[in-house]
C-alpha cells in the first residue's frame, strides 16, 4: 500500500480544528495519522516523504460549479485539461455543469463523464445532472437514473429555469432522490440581451446592461419555491446585493437553501469592462462595488456558504470577437485560492473560514466525506506557499481556457502541490 | 501639428486642447470646399478604407468626400452585419485590410467597442465612424464646430439633447465634447430612454418644455421606430405629441436658439417640418461642416505636411 508522509508543515483543518505544525501520514490514499513534528530517525522505505516545512497543509478544494465542457467542446476544455487547472489551483473535487453536448441529461452521459474522469482525469469529477431535458426548460430529466449514474446535483446552469411551475416540480421530484437543485437565478425577461453589469460604466460603454433585478426577481421567486416545497435549492454565483438580503432573509426564517459566490464577483467590478476586455464578460456579470461589498458581508455571516468558481473555458473563436459576441465566462480554477488569499491579506477572512469556505462547506453541502483532513477521510491535500508571489499568465494554465480578468495581476500565495487521493496530482516545483 | 495619438475612438478621451485643435484645423479646411477646384494634394498617396458594418448614407460619404478632398485615395467596404457574424471575424477582415497597408481604416459597427478591438490590432489609424450605442466623436466634433461658428463660443452655452438618450452614440459623444468645453449639457427624454446612473454624468429632465425654456441649442435624436417593440414608448403619435420638437414647444425657448439634428429625421415625429426647415435649423450646415471636420481629422491623424 502507497504511503505518503507530509512533514513538518503547517497543518490547517477547519474541520477538526486543528492548526499547527504536524507531520501528516497517508496509506493508501487516506489520511491515516497527524502526530506533532517527530524528531525521529527517518521513516523506512516505502515512504514517499514531502518535505512541507514553511509551507500550509490544508483539505484540498472542492469546487461546486466547473464547466469541464467535456463531451462536446473539447477544443475549449477537456476533463484532463481541466482536471489539470483544478489540480494546479488545489482543487480535489470538482462538480461538472451538465451543459455539456450532449447535453447530461441522461446516465449514458453521465456515465460517460465518470468513465472519462477516471481514465483521464486526475481530480474527482462528479458530474452535474440537468434539470430539464436538454437544458430546454420543458421536460424533467430521469432523476432517479441519474441519480444512480453518480450526479449528487441538478441544474440547468447557464440557463434559468424560466417555467416556476416546473421549477417548482423539479424542487419537489428531487427531494425522493435527495438531490440538490442547482438555479442559476436571471430572469431573463429583464436580462434582455444585455452583455454586463447595468450601471454608470454600460451607460459610459454604450453596451447593454443587465440590471441587478433580473437575478434579485429569480433568486426571489426560487426562495418562495423552496419555501413552498422544501426542496434542496442551491443558488449559483450570487452577484448582486438583493440576492444577499433575500437568502439572508429566508435562512434565518428556517428556508432550506445555500448558496455559493465567485471569486470575481468577489474582488472585481464592472469597471474592469472599461476597454471592452471580453475576458471580463461574464454571466452574471461583474457588479459594482456596493454589490462586491454585500457578497463580502455574507460571506463572512454565513448567507453565503460557499465559493465557487464558475470556471468556464473558452477559446479564441469565442472570446476574440466583438464584445456583444463574445460568449459569456471567465476560468477560475487556477487564480480562486491566490485571489481569495487576498480578501485573508487584507484581513476580511481568517485562514481558517476561508478553507471553510473553499473546502469545508461545499463538502458537506454535497454530502461528501471530503474537505478534511479527519483521520481515515480520503487524502484530498492542498500544499500552499502563502507568501509566493506570481504573476497571472494565462499562457501558463494546464487549462485550455485562457479568459482571466486577473491577467496580468501579481497574486500572492501559489499551490506547490496538490494531492488525490493519496497520489500527487500536481507538483508545481518540477 | 498632428494629433498626438494613432486612433480616434471616441470624445471621452479627448482633451480640451485637442478638441480646439480640431475645431481651429477644420476651420482651415472648410475654404477648401468652397473653391471651383475642390482638392488640395495634402495626403496624395494616402489610402484610407471606410469599413461600414451598418448602413450610412451621410457619414460614409462625408469621409469618402473628405479624404478626397485631401487627395487620399478612398475606399469604401460595406458588409451586412448579420452576414459578418457568420462569415469571417472582424479581426480576420482587419488583417487582411491591413496588409494592403492602408494609412487609416475609418469603421462604423453596431457593437460598441469594436473599433477599439480594430485599433489594438492594428498599426493604421482608426477612425471611430459609430459603434453601436458608444460613441460617433466625428458628428459630435462637427455639431461643435456647428454651434461654434454660429455662437462664438462653446464655453457656458446650455444645451439640450433630447430623444432616446439610451441608444445615442450621438447623445454620448456630444455630452462629452460639450462638457468638456465647458458648456452646461442637459438630457431630455422619458426615462425609459435614459441610461442608468447618467445623471451622474449629466443634468436630466423629463419634461422637454421645460428643458429647453433656457437652452442656446437644442439637438433632437433620431428616433428608432422599432423601439416601440421594446415599449421605450407607446406610439410614434405619443412621443410626437410628448417629445417632439414643434413650433408650439419652441415657443416658450430663446428667440435665438438653435437647432441641430444629426440625421436623418424623421419628419414629423422628433422634428416637426416647419422646425426642420425653420430658420433655426442648422441641419444641413451640420452636414457642411462634416466634410471640413473630417477632413481634419485626416489631416491631424496622418500627418499630411499642409501646403
Amino acid at each position: 500500500m502507497k504511503r505518503l508522509a507530509l512533514t513538518g508543515g503547517r497543518v490547517l483543518d477547519p474541520e477538526s480544528g486543528i492548526d499547527g505544525v504536524y507531520d501528516l501520514f497517508v496509506i493508501g490514499g487516506r489520511i491515516a495519522a497527524l502526530k506533532p513534528l517527530s524528531h525521529e530517525p527517518p521513516l523506512g522505505d516505502g515512504w514517499e516523504v514531502i518535505d512541507c516545512r514553511g509551507r500550509l497543509i490544508v483539505p484540498g478544494l472542492v469546487d461546486l460549479h466547473t464547466h469541464l465542457r467535456e463531451p462536446g467542446e473539447e477544443y475549449k476544455e477537456t476533463i484532463k485539461t481541466g482536471s489539470l487547472a483544478a489540480a494546479a489551483g488545489g482543487v480535489t473535487t470538482v462538480f461538472s455543469m451538465a451543459n455539456t453536448k450532449p447535453v447530461n441529461d441522461n446516465a449514458a452521459v453521465t456515465r460517460y463523464i465518470r468513465k472519462k474522469a477516471e481514465e483521464e482525469g486526475c481530480v474527482n469529477v462528479f458530474p452535474v445532472g440537468a434539470v430539464t431535458l436538454g437544458l430546454m426548460g420543458e421536460g424533467l430529466t430521469e432523476m432517479g437514473e441519474l441519480r444512480d449514474a453518480g450526479c449528487i446535483a441538478v441544474s440547468d446552469d447557464g440557463r434559468p429555469i424560466v417555467d416556476g411551475s416546473l421549477m417548482r416540480r423539479a424542487l419537489e421530484y428531487s427531494k425522493v432522490f435527495g438531490l440538490t437543485v442547482i438555479s442559476h437565478a436571471e430572469d431573463p425577461s429583464i436580462a434582455g440581451n444585455g452583455v454586463m453589469n447595468e450601471g454608470v460604466i454600460s451607460t459610459r460603454l454604450g453596451l447593454k446592461g443587465i440590471p441587478n433585478a433580473a437575478e434579485e426577481a429569480m433568486v426571489g421567486r426560487d426562495i418562495a419555491l423552496a419555501e413552498l416545497t422544501g426542496g434542496k435549492l442551491h443558488i449559483a454565483h450570487v452577484s448582486v446585493r438583493g440576492s444577499v438580503f433575500l437568502i439572508r432573509a429566508a435562512k434565518k426564517r428556517g428556508v432550506n437553501l445555500t448558496a455559493e459566490a465567485a471569486p470575481h464577483h468577489l474582488t472585481l467590478t464592472d469597471e474592469m469592462v472599461l476597454g471592452f476586455d471580453t475576458d471580463a464578460k461574464m454571466n452574471p456579470p461583474l457588479r459594482g462595488r456596493e454589490d462586491v461589498d454585500a457578497l463580502r458581508e455574507g460571506l463572512k455571516d454565513g448567507t453565503i456558504d460557499c465559493i465557487a468558481t464558475d470556471h468556464a473555458p473558452h477559446s479564441s473563436i469565442e472570446k476574440d470577437v466583438e464584445f456583444d459576441y463574445a460568449s459569456f465566462g471567465a476560468v477560475g480554477l487556477e487564480t480562486s485560492l491566490p485571489v481569495m488569499l487576498g480578501l485573508v491579506d487584507e484581513g476580511f477572512l481568517t485562514l481558517d473560514s476561508l478553507i471553510r469556505l473553499m473546502a469545508v462547506n461545499p463538502a458537506k453541502l454535497m454530502g461528501l466525506d471530503r474537505g478534511t483532513l479527519n483521520i481515515g477521510s480520503p487524502a484530498d491535500v492542498a500544499i500552499v506557499d502563502l507568501e509566493r508571489k506570481w504573476v497571472v499568465d494565462p499562457a501558463k494554465f494546464k487549462s485550455k481556457g485562457r479568459n482571466t480578468p486577473f491577467k496580468g495581476r501579481e497574486l500572492r500565495g501559489k499551490v506547490i502541490k496538490t494531492i488525490v487521493n493519496g497520489n500527487v496530482v500536481y507538483d508545481g516545483e518540477i | 501639428m498632428r494629433l498626438n495619438r494613432k486612433d480616434l475612438l471616441g470624445i471621452e478621451e479627448l482633451s480640451k486642447e485637442e478638441i480646439e485643435l480640431i475645431l481651429s484645423t477644420a476651420a482651415s479646411f472648410k475654404e477648401v470646399s468652397e473653391r471651383e477646384i475642390k482638392k488640395v494634394p495634402t495626403l496624395r498617396g494616402k489610402t484610407i478604407i471606410n469599413l461600414f458594418y451598418e448602413a450610412s448614407t451621410r457619414t460614409r460619404t462625408s469621409f469618402e468626400i473628405a479624404a478626397k478632398r485631401m487627395s487620399a485615395d478612398a475606399v469604401n467596404i460595406s458588409v451586412a452585419a448579420s452576414s459578418a457574424k457568420k462569415g469571417e471575424t472582424l479581426k480576420d477582415t482587419a488583417k487582411n485590410l491591413e496588409a494592403m497597408n492602408p494609412d487609416c481604416i475609418v469603421v462604423r459597427h453596431s457593437s460598441a467597442g469594436a473599433p477599439h478591438m480594430l485599433a489594438r490590432y492594428l498599426k493604421s489609424s482608426v477612425i471611430n465612424a459609430g459603434d453601436g450605442a458608444h460613441e460617433h466623436p466625428s458628428q459630435a466634433l462637427l455639431d461643435m464646430f456647428t454651434v461654434k461658428e454660429r455662437l462664438g463660443r462653446l464655453e457656458g452655452l446650455r444645451i439640450v439633447i433630447a430623444g432616446d438618450i439610451a441608444h445615442s452614440r450621438v447623445a454620448r459623444s456630444n455630452m462629452h465634447g460639450f462638457k468638456k468645453m465647458g458648456a452646461e449639457v442637459t438630457l431630455c427624454g422619458p426615462p425609459t430612454m435614459m441610461p442608468k446612473g447618467i445623471e451622474s454624468i449629466c443634468g436630466v429632465k423629463s419634461d422637454m418644455k421645460d428643458a429647453i425654456k433656457d437652452a442656446d441649442v437644442i439637438m433632437m435624436l433620431r428616433i428608432q421606430l422599432e423601439r416601440q417593440k421594446e415599449a421605450l414608448f407607446p406610439s410614434v403619435r405619443e412621443y410626437s405629441r410628448v417629445y417632439g420638437l414643434d413650433n408650439e414647444k419652441l415657443n416658450g425657448s430663446k428667440k435665438d436658439v438653435i437647432i441641430l439634428h444629426p440625421g436623418p429625421v424623421n419628419r414629423g415625429v422628433e422634428i416637426s417640418p416647419e422646425v426642420a426647415d425653420g430658420p433655426w435649423s442648422l441641419i444641413l450646415e451640420q452636414v457642411k461642416n462634416g466634410v471640413a471636420v473630417r477632413m481634419a481629422l485626416f489631416y491631424l491623424l496622418l500627418g499630411g505636411v499642409k501646403e
